[in-house]
C-alpha cells in the first residue's frame, strides 16, 4: 500500500528534531510546542519562530495525528521516481495547525482531494525509526 | 560623479561567542540564532525589526529558520572576507533605502565537530539541511513537485482549469515563433498541452520549461556615464525582492507568493503600477509560476489569473505582452533562467527586438522567482523617457 518498490530515502536528523523521531519508534506523533505564545513549533527548532523564545520555552507534546489535505500531486512518471508511480505527494495540515509533507496511501492516489480528512499511519525505517504516512480517515 | 556610503548606516549591535577551551557547546543554526538574538538585544531591537538578512551560505534557509520574511538577502560567499562584504552590502541597501535592519551571521565550531558524529562540513556553517528530514523521503519530485503541488492549491481555491494554464504555454509559444533563436517555435495548441504526458498532476509534460543550454551577462553602471555610452540606456526605476520560505512545506500560502512584496516594493519605488507595463517578463518554470505572477504582481486580482490569460492576452498582439522571447516554456532554459528576463527586457526597452518588437515599449518588468516559489526579486526598467 505505500511506495515501497523505489528505495525511500532515509530522513536525516537533528539535535532538534531528536524527540520527533525517538517517538516515532513506538508509532507516536509528536510536535515542539512554544510554552510562551501558545504556537506549535514545525520543523522542530532551537528557538520559537513565532515569538522568539528561547530553547526552555519549548516543549514536546502528543499530536491528534489528524489532518486535512492542503495540496496534492500525483507523481505519474515510473521512470523517474520509482516503479511504484503512481503515487500521491501532499501537504497535510494537522489539527494542531501545523504543515507535514507526507505520501497519502491507503487509496488510489488519483481519489486524493484537498480538503478530504486523514489520520497518520506509520512506515517501518530500516533503523527502527517510523515515517509518518497519512490515509483517507473512515467515514 | 562622487558615489559614497559615508554616513549612510551604522553597526548597532554585536555579539560573539568563543571559549578558553576552544569548544563551544552550541552549533549549527542553535548557534546563529544565539548570536543574532544576542545582536539585536545588544542594539534594543528583536526579530521583528529585521528586514535583511545576510549569511555566506544561505540567506534563505536561515531566514526560514528563523521564521522571518525578509526583504533585503545577501548569501554572498567570499570565504574569509564574506561579512566585510556583507557590511558593505548592507550599507548600500540601507542608504538606498531597501532594507532598514540587517543582520549577518556566522558560527563555525570545527573543533567540537571532531567528537559530533555526522558533523562533517558543519565547520563551514551550512547548518541543518532540513528538507533531507521534511521533505526528501516523500519522493516529491523537484522541481516540478513543488509547482504542482501550488498549481493544486490554485486550483482548489479559485477553479483555475488546466485549460487555463495550457493558455500560457500556447501564448509564450506564440512569442516565440517569432523568435528565430527560440528551443521551439512551432505554433501550440492547448490540446497538445493537455495531452502531453502527465507529470506530476496537474502539470503536464508542456507545462514545464525547458531543459536547455544557455548563457547570459549584463552591466550596469551610474546614469551619469550610462548616458555616454553605445546603447541606449535602460534604467532601474524599482527593484525589490522577498523571500518567506526556503522548502515548499514551510511556504505560509501555496497560492500567494512572495512577488506580493517585492512587486508592491518595486512599483512604488518607480513610481509605476502595472498598468503602466509595456512588457512583463516573469519567471516561467512552469505555466502556474507565470499565472501566480500576473496576481501577485498586480496585474488582475487574486485568483483571477486564470480567466486573464483567457483569449491570448498574454500572446503576440494581447494587450500584455509576457515573456517576449519564448519564456523557460519555449526559448531556453538552463537551470537559473532570471538573467534572461533581463537582457529580453533591455532589448525590448532599445527595439532591438525585431518581428516580436512590442511596439513603443517604455517600462519593462523583470521578475525573478527563484528555488520553489521561495525568493522573489522584482525589477521595473524604463527608457530615458520614463525617468
Amino acid at each position: 500500500m505505500s511506495p515501497a518498490t523505489s528505495p525511500r530515502p532515509q530522513p536525516t536528523s537533528s539535535p532538534e528534531s531528536e524527540p520527533f523521531w525517538a517517538a516515532t519508534r513506538e508509532r507516536r506523533l509528536v510536535l515542539q510546542w512554544c510554552t510562551s505564545c501558545g504556537l506549535a513549533v514545525q520543523y522542530p527548532r532551537s528557538f520559537c519562530p513565532h515569538c522568539s523564545a528561547p530553547r526552555s520555552s519549548l516543549e514536546w507534546r502528543e499530536a491528534s495525528g489528524r489532518a486535512t489535505v492542503y495540496a496534492v500531486t500525483v507523481e505519474h512518471r515510473p521512470d523517474r521516481m520509482g516503479t511504484d508511480a503512481p503515487f500521491a505527494v501532499a501537504l497535510v495540515e494537522l489539527e494542531e495547525n501545523v504543515r507535514l509533507m507526507t505520501n497519502v496511501v491507503g487509496c488510489e492516489p488519483e481519489d486524493v482531494r484537498i480538503g478530504m480528512a486523514v489520520r497518520v499511519v506509520w512506515e517501518e525505517l530500516d533503523d527502527g525509526r517510523n515515517l509518518p504516512l497519512f490515509e483517507p480517515e473512515e467515514e | 560623479m562622487t558615489r559614497t556610503l559615508r554616513g549612510a548606516a551604522a553597526i548597532v549591535g554585536v555579539s560573539d561567542a568563543c571559549s578558553p577551551t576552544g569548544e563551544l557547546d552550541r552549533f549549527g543554526r542553535d548557534l546563529e540564532t544565539q548570536m543574532v538574538l544576542e545582536a539585536l538585544e545588544d542594539a534594543g531591537l528583536t526579530l521583528a525589526d529585521v528586514d535583511g538578512v545576510c549569511h555566506a551560505q544561505s540567506s534563505m534557509g536561515f531566514a526560514e529558520y528563523l521564521g522571518i520574511h525578509p526583504r533585503f538577502t545577501d548569501s554572498t560567499n567570499t570565504g574569509g572576507s564574506s561579512f566585510e562584504v556583507h557590511a558593505e552590502h548592507a550599507a548600500a541597501a540601507i542608504a538606498a533605502g531597501v532594507a532598514d535592519v540587517v543582520v549577518s551571521v556566522y558560527a563555525a565550531t570545527p573543533r567540537s565537530d571532531r567528537r559530533r558524529p555526522g558533523a562533517g562540513g558543519r565547520y563551514m556553517g551550512g547548518g541543518p539541511m532540513p528538507s533531507a528530514e521534511w521533505e526528501w523521503p516523500y519522493r516529491l519530485r523537484m522541481p516540478m513537485g513543488p509547482y504542482a503541488l501550488a498549481a493544486s492549491r490554485h486550483m482548489h481555491e479559485f477553479g483555475t482549469t488546466s485549460e487555463q494554464l495550457a493558455e500560457i504555454a500556447v501564448s509564450t509559444r506564440a512569442w516565440a515563433s517569432l523568435n528565430p533563436r527560440a528551443r521551439y517555435q512551432e505554433p501550440l495548441t492547448t490540446k497538445e498541452v493537455l495531452e502531453s504526458p502527465m507529470q506530476c498532476s496537474p502539470l503536464h509534460l508542456l507545462d514545464c520549461c525547458l531543459v536547455t543550454d544557455g548563457a547570459g551577462a549584463f552591466v550596469m553602471t551610474s546614469a551619469e556615464r550610462a548616458a555616454s555610452l553605445r546603447r541606449p540606456p535602460v534604467y532601474v526605476l524599482g527593484a525589490a525582492t522577498c523571500h518567506d520560505h526556503m522548502m515548499i512545506s514551510q511556504m505560509p500560502d501555496l497560492s500567494t507568493t512572495p512577488g506580493v512584496v517585492s512587486g508592491r516594493s518595486a512599483f512604488d519605488m518607480a513610481g509605476l503600477k502595472p498598468s503602466d507595463v509595456d512588457v512583463l517578463m516573469g519567471y516561467d518554470s512552469f505555466t502556474i509560476t507565470a499565472l501566480l505572477h500576473l496576481e501577485d504582481l498586480g496585474f488582475c486580482g487574486k485568483g483571477e489569473a486564470g480567466a486573464f490569460v483567457e483569449g491570448g492576452r498574454t500572446a503576440p498582439g494581447g494587450s500584455l505582452p509576457m515573456n517576449t522571447n519564448g519564456g523557460g516554456l519555449s526559448y531556453t532554459h538552463p537551470g537559473m533562467y532570471g538573467m534572461f528576463l533581463i537582457v529580453e527586457a533591455v532589448r525590448q526597452l532599445r527595439g532591438e527586438c525585431g518581428p516580436r518588437q512590442v511596439a513603443e515599449a517604455e517600462v519593462a518588468v523583470a521578475h525573478g522567482s527563484g528555488m520553489v516559489l521561495s525568493c522573489m526579486s522584482t525589477l521595473v526598467l524604463g527608457t530615458e523617457a520614463t525617468l
